[in-house]
């Protein structure tokens, strides 16, 4: 059979390249007729017909093939409306013809990309995975070795086998292994020990991607199989089952970490200075629309330091924020202290305001905030699954909770800070600027809530109402770790993040949220003051 | 003195505010024909509606320059509901008492068409409903240009099954928890299990509006893919929460070769603030892409970025369904003869106007419309590529086949007068 045949095709090719690479050389191609009929069927422009080319693509093991199927997969595989005749653009942009993999000389004029869908995606994958598994470059070797492991395509076999016989690199050659049993395992006509040899293999890598392939079995397989395949199951479900505890805390505290981000600019404008600040949510967004900006003016003028984009967004989001807050502070809330309801109803105010502000310069629809290259994917410790971003949040929330501890202790703005918000009128005969300190405070309090925007605009929406979505679960932080207490934010947040989502996978998102608020609500009732109260005259004051 | 100074700032705030929400343009002479916009401006839905405020005054900008309608020039008459439901019926009464309008555009969310309802019954008035949604709905004052669950969801669902789609397996409804995503996930599941799909195989998955911490439940969805069958995600998540979701999944590597998500509700308007690299492949079910090839939708999308002065622009497939919905209207007015809503609504039914992917849509006895379905895949440019559509036009069905209850109700307007007739009782008025 055709299909069969191409691997071996490859692994001949592969040879002759290895044992014959004398510069200049002519490579005789292995299969004149399959790069014929995989352009005639490439001009179809049809999904199923598209594949069935891929195939051909691969057994016809021409230097140019691996080219010609990455170029397929990025939208670089053209036909030409006059004669159907089937190029490519290299990486370099030059249009090359499928035959010979040449420079075309006089490029036709009117092209059509190759449509393609996840179907054909697959099989693009699955193709280059197969062209690779002999590539010198062991990068590219393990990601053909993962793809083929992927694909789980019977033909690949001989292959794979060839592949793991000359692999030297340990790493490579497990995951080759995992997609050997992956094949054999459902392989009817294998011996029995061998297929059984399989399911330990991949009993012992474990994860979902073993479970997958455990699980699609077929209930006709022979009975021994089909009892080590049910073992291996239950003893991979019970490794994952304990694994999963350990993901459910990671997520609560991620999520713990950006609620704590939400809130801790609350905790000082709200906690230590005791004003109800409607507009908090407001700040989150500014300092998220900030790193939009920043990223915005990077991407135009320098997009080589884009990764670096953050770090300019940072410091920027802290001043845009905290002037904003300073500008309040001094306009209207200054004018209000000691009348709780009307500086609700006056931020509250504020915040619609700052949000239709927003609209009418940025537009109602969300704005676009890329993920720099060291914060997207994944890792894994073990079983637990660990994302980047989330690790980087959670990181960037410590940071700032420290520096924020610190600067409240340490630094003589901390000190009269604390003299402040202990007893003003005390503080002001000492000679401390009341005034000044108020306003400094609320800058410092909105500059952590830009600060959180930048954090946020990683994982959230940045649209106007970016902040609304976070203002009741900042002051939910606050009141329930206790008023005027940096450690209670702390504790209250990641509390509330870890019981979420332990919650979340008995109770589901929605009742889990109710269920939380009623707890808290009892929680409210028996300690009015939150977890952790402040003692002493401050309180009265 | 204190006070003062704040009770004027307060003021002059609120004055402030007030301007920038209703911003309804002057009414001039009586010989201009109003039309009514009621889309959120402001809060939540402002995301979605704001677009289709512009398209709105973009098509009537058109009408006039062909010379207006009957003779007179159509005005606008834009009013902000500001995404709160109970504002959405004050503003329809306002539209229809004080401005006299015609007829209405407007509401996004199946919550806000449900609070106009009564008003548009009670003053007898004209509402064109541009959205996709869950059907079990037909009011003879209301005309639904969206698809219905057969012109989005069950021809979604059909594709996944086959062999192109990936014969999925194994199933996730996701959806925000309201009206919408509830009554649609029900008709799928009861779809699905006709189809012999098994209860096991059927995840159904709810969350809050403007859920935003997507990691226990991509890793669940991640979880429930890895039985060894292919597994689909069918995300009638609506509005914000979308982008949190895709982020996630991306981040958690769940690609659209492994476990793709059809989605109703993400267009290339929500797209425009994700980055798609990661998200190539993922699905959209809607009745128009902008990506469509065709003279009709080449000149539509020139005209929008001309009129919103923004070569950046998207266009999408509610905008579309006001194109048709207000083309239908100048049609039946035209026909005729009078703005008069009973005559207009007589007059609608069998009407047919192009839509903007090369077919004729016609406005069906049961206030539906003949609309194409099509499957697009996420690009990485944050368009889409149809990967498949339907034959011809799918007539839109008010009351779905697959819900006890409602399989044996027919809407039909022009020969019952009925908008639920039981076909079984042979009676109007439901089950």
């Amino acid at each position: 059979m055709r299909i069969t045949r191409r691997y071996w095709a490859i692994a001949l090719v592969i040879m002759i390249v290895i044992a014959a690479a004398v510069p200049g050389a002519n490579i005789a191609y292995a299969d004149d007729d399959d790069l014929e009929t995989a352009m005639r069927l490439f001009a179809a422009n049809s999904f199923s017909e598209t594949i069935t080319a891929i195939d051909h693509i691969v057994s016809s093991g021409a230097p140019h093939a691996i080219a010609i199927i990455d170029a397929l997969g990025d939208r670089r595989l053209f036909v030409a409306e006059n004669d159907r005749s089937v190029v490519y653009r290299d990486v370099d942009g030059a249009l090359r013809d499928c035959r010979r993999g040449e420079v075309v000389t006089n490029p036709p004029a009117a092209l059509t990309a190759l449509r393609i869908n996840n179907r054909v995606r697959s099989a693009i994958a699955a193709a280059r995975g197969a062209l690779s598994l002999f590539d010198p470059d062991p990068q590219r070797r393990r990601e053909a070795a993962a793809a083929v492991f992927a694909a789980r395509d019977p033909t690949a076999l001989p292959a794979i086998e060839s592949a793991l016989a000359r692999e030297k690199d340990s790493g490579i050659a497990d995951v080759l292994k995992l997609a050997r049993a992956g094949i054999v395992i459902a392989k009817a006509d294998a011996p029995v020990e061998t297929r059984i040899e399989a399911i330990e293999v991949l009993k012992d890598h474990g994860g979902r991607d073993a479970l997958a392939i455990l699980g699609s079995l077929s209930p006709e397989t022979v009975e021994p199989v089909r009892k080590a395949a049910e073992t291996a199951i239950s003893t991979i479900e019970s490794r994952l089952a304990l694994w999963s505890t350990a993901q459910n805390l990671w997520y609560g505290i991620s999520l713990g970490s950006v609620l704590l981000l939400a809130a801790i600019g609350l905790a000082i404008t709200f906690g230590v200075m005791g004003v109800i600040n409607m507009a908090h949510g407001e700040m989150v967004m500014l300092g998220a629309y900030t790193t939009f900006v920043v990223q915005e003016v990077i991407r135009t003028s320098a997009p080589g330091v884009f990764d670096y984009s953050l770090a300019f967004a940072i410091p920027l989001a802290f001043l845009v924020a905290g002037s904003v807050g300073v500008g309040i502070e001094r306009g209207v809330i200054r004018l209000l202290y000691g009348r709780a309801l009307e500086t609700l109803l006056a931020t509250w105010g504020i915040s619609l305001i700052l949000q239709q502000a927003v609209r009418t310069i940025f537009g109602p629809t969300n704005r676009e905030v890329g993920t720099p290259g060291f914060m997207a994917g994944t890792f894994h410790i073990g079983e637990l699954a660990i994302t980047w971003n989330r690790l980087y949040i959670v990181i960037f929330a410590a940071v700032i909770f420290i520096g924020l501890l610190l600067t409240l202790r340490f630094t003589s703005f901390g000190l009269n800070v604390r003299a402040v918000t202990q007893n003003r009128r005390m503080a002001g005969s000492m000679g401390i600027a009341t005034n000044r300190i108020d306003a400094l405070t609320f800058g410092l309090g909105s500059g952590v809530a830009g600060l959180a925007g930048v954090a946020l605009s990683q994982i959230d929406n940045v649209s106007p109402n970016l902040g609304q979505s976070y203002i009741i679960d900042s002051f939910l932080v606050v009141v329930f770790g206790g008023v005027g207490n940096l450690w209670g934010t702390l504790v209250g947040a990641l509390s509330l993040g870890v019981a979420n989502k332990l919650l979340e996978p008995y109770a589901g998102a929605v009742l889990g949220k109710i269920l939380l608020l009623v707890l808290i609500i009892l929680f409210i009732q028996k300690r009015p003051r939150g977890l952790f109260a402040l003692k002493g005259r401050a309180v009265e004051a | 003195m204190r006070k003062d100074l704040l009770g004027s700032l307060l003021k002059g705030a609120i004055g402030l505010a007030a301007l920038a929400f209703t911003a309804s343009i002057p009414s001039h002479a009586q010989d201009t024909i109003k039309v009514g916009v009621l889309h959120s401006l402001s809060g939540t839905m402002a995301i979605s509606e704001t677009t289709l405020k512009d398209v709105m005054l973009m098509l009537i900008e058109e009408q006039n320059k062909k010379g207006g309608l009957l003779g007179k020039k159509l005005e606008a008459v834009v009013v902000d509901p500001a995404s709160n439901w109970p504002l959405f019926a004050e503003k329809a009464r306002e539209l229809i008492t004080q401005h006299k309008v015609a007829a209405v555009f407007g509401c996004w969310t199946s919550v806000s068409r449900k609070s106009v309802l009564p008003v548009f019954k009670e003053l007898n008035n004209i509402l064109f409903y541009p959205v996709q949604y869950e059907g079990e709905e037909s009011e003879r004052n209301v005309f639904y240009t969206g698809a219905a669950p057969n012109q989005q969801a069950i021809p979604a669902v059909d594709y996944l099954m086959s062999e192109e789609g990936g014969k999925v397996e194994r199933w996730v409804l996701a959806g925000t928890d309201y009206v919408y995503p509830r009554t649609t996930n029900k008709i799928l599941e009861a779809y699905l299990l006709a189809k012999g799909v098994k209860k096991e195989d059927i995840l159904i998955n709810y969350t809050p509006f403007g859920h935003s911490d997507w990691q226990s439940i991509v890793a669940e969805i991640k979880k429930f893919g890895s039985a060894g069958k292919k597994t689909a995600v069918v995300s009638t998540i609506n509005g914000d929460a979308n982008v949190p979701f895709y982020k996630e999944l991306a981040n958690q590597g769940i690609k659209a070769t492994d476990i793709p998500v059809v989605a109703f509700s993400v267009g290339e308007e929500e797209l425009a603030g994700i980055d798609t690299k990661d998200l190539v492949g993922h699905l959209a079910a809607w009745n128009y892409f902008q990506s469509v090839d065709g003279p009709t939708n080449a000149q539509f999308i020139a005209k929008w970025k001309e009129f919103t002065k923004n070569p950046k622009r998207v266009t999408n497939d509610p905008m579309e369904a006001h194109y048709i919905g207000f083309n239908m209207w100048v049609k039946a007015v035209e026909s005729a003869g009078t703005t008069d809503p009973d005559k207009v609504i007589d007059a609608l039914p069998g009407i047919e106007v192009p839509n903007l992917t090369g077919g004729v849509s016609k406005m069906l006895p049961n206030h539906h419309i003949t609309k194409p379905v099509m499957i697009g895949e996420i690009r990485d440019d944050g368009q889409f590529d149809v990967v498949w559509q339907t034959e011809g036009l799918v007539p839109g069905d008010a009351w779905s086949d697959f819900l006890d209850g409602s399989k044996d109700l027919d809407a039909d307007w022009v020969e019952k007068k009925c908008g639920n007739f039981n076909t079984k009782t042979g009676q109007c008025g439901g089950v």
